[in-house]
């Protein structure tokens, strides 16, 4: 393949990976702003959301989009409920202290994947896609008319892989809306600034912690959601998304959601692009070095702001 | 490519009698030995305990699951026959976790703790290595099933033994001849980035070679990888044959997206079937696959001229003719692997027949019985098809077998013969001692 | 004070005498995974040094464990050396990866140190498998029983292998002891505290945490060329993240900043798989609500709970 449509095709494909970890990324990152709580079952809760998103559609079969419409309403909620349920039991009693409830996520961490494999069993599972339609793309060559566009060879993107885009775009909106607009987010902020100080002011601090932790729980189901009709539902499915989101969280600015969006474009556009130009394996393992030495240099990470 | 002598039958004759005075020697002994000690020795009532190795949970349970279920069935009808000399067997499976540390672990328990006759059944590579050097120092028979070249490499030890399965170095080089003459001679690879993957690219690439054709590009992908879309601009546009064998959980939407990105003009596609074993032909996406060829091990649907054992050993696994469990159509099975369970575990049988085999005393009988065997015939026993075992690798060579997706089903188009399979030994196990 | 010295003595010194007397009494399994234990909670140990005793956590340990088992494994089959060289190739290559690790990581602090650790480990995995005609990745390889002596003891042998893994265990039991009374030992502590203070009583706070990741790092290769050696196999999962979890796991259950802590936390844990898999195929399910449950009840893990209700003395 050219050059240029390679990068083009590399680009796309970069799109929709860093589509889907923003989404998961800034769950986790939601998580750690305002709890300062690192959440190492997370990536389950990304699983969790895939295995529940083929347990739904499969109640309808041959109605395969409205199946899915179904499920990207409910999964969230119910991974949501269950990560709350979660804070309520555990993490609350922990209060909250930042080792303990590392062992402790790690804990429900191998509850929810035995769980897991237990009842759904050690298969991947696809699901149907609502639509998914294979779109050759153009790319414009130079010939003795001037440019013209051509057709090449194996540029193509499907119609679905853009709706995940398009749909992880408007989700984070939607999020940031809620984050700066509305009580919920003032509250969220608030407490985030200062939990003593929220107290005082009467916020209801403790349930404010189980929200942010449904939320973020929720968020990484919904990215799963979106994703499963490209991959599929395993059990072990949790632990590269989870790696990826601390990449992106920490890159990002440690809990800092702006931040966060643009090191998932960083990392999931770069991730596309470096393989084009390295054997995979020596640009996973660049990428990765990489990522350790931005941190090093810059422990702010690349877009947070100078917080304690 | 001559090969076929590098396979010197191992002298049976010999051995058999050789066999056949340590046993009567061993009878001497018992004869002189205490009453005690003479009654520990014939007790014929206890089991026969096999330290069955299952992954149960990690990257491993899909397969687990089958392996467990056929060797449950083997051990079944072997108890239904009348057990091995006279004595039920039992089968003690312990989860390794798909892992090597664990699985030694295993190997202990049940050389010292479960006491087990031997130890049986795992699959992949890295829990072999990893369990082999234990089974070997422990003096624990161990069985497996794993489809590695680690055994007839030499890496391993006398006590390691894989009677029941062809190893990937063979299975590869005998598709060579079929790709070069049908599909094309300018192949392109790709592959897992870690050692199975490898074991496909070294092997594969000598014996294209060796074909008249060549590998153009190898593409190696990175264990955990969920999205392939961009490795794919990599195959260069001449390629006839595209030669894939991804494993793991990303395979579907390996295949799915191997057929977005080629759309209606696609080369010639020869895939292993690990890549979806355990995964029906049949899901979402996977339509792409229609008329590409696959490797399989042992054909998943029961093809127009089955064979009677063929039949007979999904009965009593529980398998329908297309490979899926008979309670649940939905539940594929990992047909090209799992028949190892079962003529593994008969191999056993017939292994411990031949050396009167009594207690553990007796384990190093066992592995001299068994590497005397050469020849075992297409039956029951070896349901999958005849095959020849090599006492001084370790290894047995077998058909394989080349089918095509016709109508979403695999439909068997080619059979090696087992010459095919054959290449130069590169260990002698026996002259290790026992 | 010389009262507690006596009773640190003497409990440490009884657990010392058990280890050893151990291997006269229990039947050939236990034996065999006391021998196994003993190694693994050596690494605890040299990760219980930099986690428990200077309050840095690293999740990236396995990095270390596997120099050490690489660096042995590598020095035997392609440089040719004796089991005893090659074991201190592996401490030497662990040690140098820590010395370096440590001069990046420890530029920064808590979760950024957590991960920036993580993340050299995932490199050093993927390095593993990239270089996989040398170290046959996934696969990994045998280290052959013929090669597997020193001193003309064959370490396959199960009385020897015991005797390996108990001495290499008071070793690095003795040294940490040793290390954690001197001035050394104290500054580490007193950063763990407060590190400011530290600062302000004029150590130089980098220089000292590095030294402990050297040490731990030097400690963590120790147990992981051992094992390699003492078991036969060297192979990429010991290299992947889980083996960074472990010893997190062992010395949070045993006890973080108790000497016995690693130890007590591996039995346990150990065990706790062992025998719920005998019971179980969710062992895995059994550990997690273990953790949880630990995590809520026993946040000091076993020993720290130990010394929190009864022996205030424990070191």
């Amino acid at each position: 393949m050219d050059f240029g449509p390679y990068l083009m095709l590399a680009t796309l494909e970069g799109a929709v990976t860093a589509a889907v970890l923003a989404l998961t990324a800034s769950g986790l990152a939601l998580v750690f702003g305002v709890m300062r709580v690192v959440n190492v079952a997370h990536g389950e809760f990304f699983m969790l959301g895939a295995v529940l998103a083929w347990w739904v559609t499969s109640w309808f079969e041959g109605a395969a989009a409205f199946g899915f419409a179904f499920a990207i309403l409910t999964v969230p909620l119910i991974v949501g409920a269950l990560a709350a349920l979660a804070d309520v039991t555990v993490l609350k009693r922990l209060s909250y202290d930042p080792e303990r409830t590392i062992v402790a996520t790690i804990g429900i961490l191998y509850i929810l994947q035995q769980v897991t494999l237990m009842t759904y069993g050690p298969d991947a599972r696809p699901v149907t896609p609502p639509f998914n339609t294979r779109l050759a793309l153009p790319w414009v060559e130079m010939t003795e008319t001037g440019l013209s566009l051509y057709w090449p060879w194996g540029l193509s993107i499907t119609s679905y892989k853009l709706a995940v885009i398009a749909a992880a775009t408007v989700i984070l909106l939607a999020l940031w809306i809620v984050m700066t607009r509305s009580k919920l987010g003032l509250m969220m902020r608030a407490t985030e600034q200062d939990r003593e100080m929220a107290l005082a002011f009467g916020i209801p601090v403790e349930r404010v912690y189980a929200l942010v932790f449904g939320l973020g729980a929720g968020l990484a189901a919904l990215a799963a959601v979106l994703i499963v009709p490209i991959q599929q539902a395993h059990y072990l499915m949790g632990g590269d998304p989870l790696l990826l989101s601390f990449i992106v969280v920490i890159i990002g600015g440690l809990g800092s959601l702006p931040g966060t969006v643009l090191a998932a474009l960083l990392i999931g556009l770069s991730d596309g692009i470096i393989s084009v130009f390295f054997s995979p394996t020596l640009a996973k393992i660049l990428a990765t070095l990489l990522v350790a030495l931005v941190l090093v240099f810059r422990p702010q990470g690349l877009f947070g702001a100078r917080r304690a | 490519m001559t090969k076929s002598k590098t396979i010197k039958p191992v002298s049976t004759q010999t051995t058999r009698r050789g066999a056949l005075k340590t046993l009567a020697l061993g009878g001497t002994a018992a004869a002189t030995l205490p009453l005690w000690a003479r009654y520990a020795g014939a007790q014929t009532a206890a089991p026969i305990k096999v330290g069955f190795q299952v992954h149960r949970t990690g990257i491993g349970a899909a397969y687990g699951r089958w392996y467990d279920r056929t060797t449950q069935a083997a051990a079944a009808l072997i108890n239904d026959q009348g057990g091995i000399n006279g004595r039920p067997v039992e089968i003690v499976a312990e989860d390794d976790g798909t892992d090597p540390k664990r699985g030694a672990e295993v190997i202990e328990k049940f050389a010292t703790q479960h006491n087990c006759d031997i130890g049986f059944g795992t699959l992949f590579s890295h829990v072999v290595i990893g369990s082999a050097p234990r089974a070997g120092e422990l003096k624990l028979p161990y069985f497996v099933v794993s489809e590695g070249h680690h055994v007839a490499s030499g890496m391993l030890n006398r006590y390691t033994l894989q009677p029941g399965i062809t190893d990937v170095k063979s299975q590869v080089q005998a598709m060579a001849p079929f790709v070069a003459s049908n599909l094309g001679k300018k192949v392109t690879m790709i592959f897992p980035d870690f050692a199975f993957g490898h074991d496909h690219r070294d092997f594969f690439t000598a014996a294209i070679e060796a074909q008249g054709g060549e590998v153009l590009e190898q593409i190696a992908i990175p264990p955990t990888e969920t999205s392939f879309t961009k490795y794919f601009p990599k195959i260069p546009r001449d390629t006839e044959v595209i030669y894939h064998v991804m494993v793991g959980p990303a395979v579907l939407t390996f295949v799915k997206e191997l057929g977005e990105f080629f759309g209606p003009q696609r080369p010639e596609i020869f895939g292993f079937i690990d890549s979806l074993e355990a995964v029906d032909i049949g899901s979402p996406g996977l339509e792409f696959l229609e008329g590409t060829y696959f490797w399989e091990g042992n054909p998943r649907y029961a093809q127009a001229d089955q064979s009677p054992y063929d039949a007979f050993f999904r009965e009593k696994v529980g398998v329908d003719s297309n490979g899926a469990s008979v309670n649940d159509p939905k539940d594929v099975s990992t047909y090209a692997h799992m028949f190892g369970c079962w003529e593994t575990l008969h191999i056993v049988k017939a292994g411990m027949e031949a050396a009167g085999y009594q207690t553990t005393a007796d384990r190093a009988k066992l592995i001299e019985a068994v590497e005397a065997m050469t020849d075992l015939p297409h039956s029951n026993a070896h349901p999958q098809g005849a095959k020849v075992f090599n006492g001084k690798t370790h290894q047995v060579f077998g058909h394989q077998y080349i089918s095509k997706v016709t109508d979403g089903k695999l439909l068997l188009v080619h059979t090696t013969s087992i010459e095919d399979t054959y290449y130069p030994d590169e260990v002698d196990y026996t002259t290790q001692p026992l | 004070m010389t009262a507690d010295l006596r009773k640190i003595i003497g409990l440490h010194g009884a657990v010392l005498v058990i280890l050893f007397a151990a291997q006269f009494f229990l039947p050939a399994y236990h034996h065999g995974n006391l021998a196994r234990i003993m190694v693994l909670a050596t690494y605890a140990m040299g990760y219980n040094l930099l986690f428990g005793y200077t309050g840095l956590l690293s999740l990236g340990h396995a990095l270390f464990f596997a120099a050490g088992l690489y660096g042995m494994g590598l020095g035997m089959t392609q440089f040719g050396l004796g089991a005893g060289a090659a074991v201190v190739l592996g401490v030497v290559a662990g040690a140098g990866i820590g010395a370096l690790i440590g001069a990046l990581a420890l530029r920064t602090e808590g979760v950024a140190f957590m991960i920036v650790t993580l993340m050299f480990a995932q490199a050093g995995y993927l390095i593993i498998l990239y270089f996989g005609s040398y170290t046959r990745g996934d696969e990994g390889f045998v280290i052959q029983q013929a090669d597997r002596l020193v001193a003309g003891l064959d370490l396959s042998d199960p009385t020897v292998r015991y005797f390996a893994a108990l001495s290499i265990f008071y070793a690095a039991f003795v040294v940490l002891m040793w290390v954690l009374r001197s001035r050394f030992g104290h500054v580490l502590i007193a950063i763990r505290e407060n590190e400011e203070r530290a600062m302000m009583l004029g150590y130089d706070v980098q220089r000292y945490k590095w030294g402990a990741v050297v040490l731990s790092a030097g400690v963590s290769a120790l147990a992981g060329a051992a094992y390699g050696v003492l078991f036969g196999y060297v192979g990429a999962s010991f290299a992947s993240v889980q083996y960074s979890i472990f010893p997190l796991l062992w010395v949070l259950l045993g006890g973080a900043g108790t000497m016995l802590g690693p130890l007590v936390g591996t039995i346990f844990m150990f065990y706790l798989i062992d025998l719920s898999s005998g019971v179980t195929t969710a062992y895995m399910l059994i550990a997690g609500i273990v953790l949880v449950c630990l995590t809520l009840f026993a946040p000091q893990g076993l020993m720290g709970e130990l010394r929190n209700r009864f022996w205030r003395w424990l070191p």
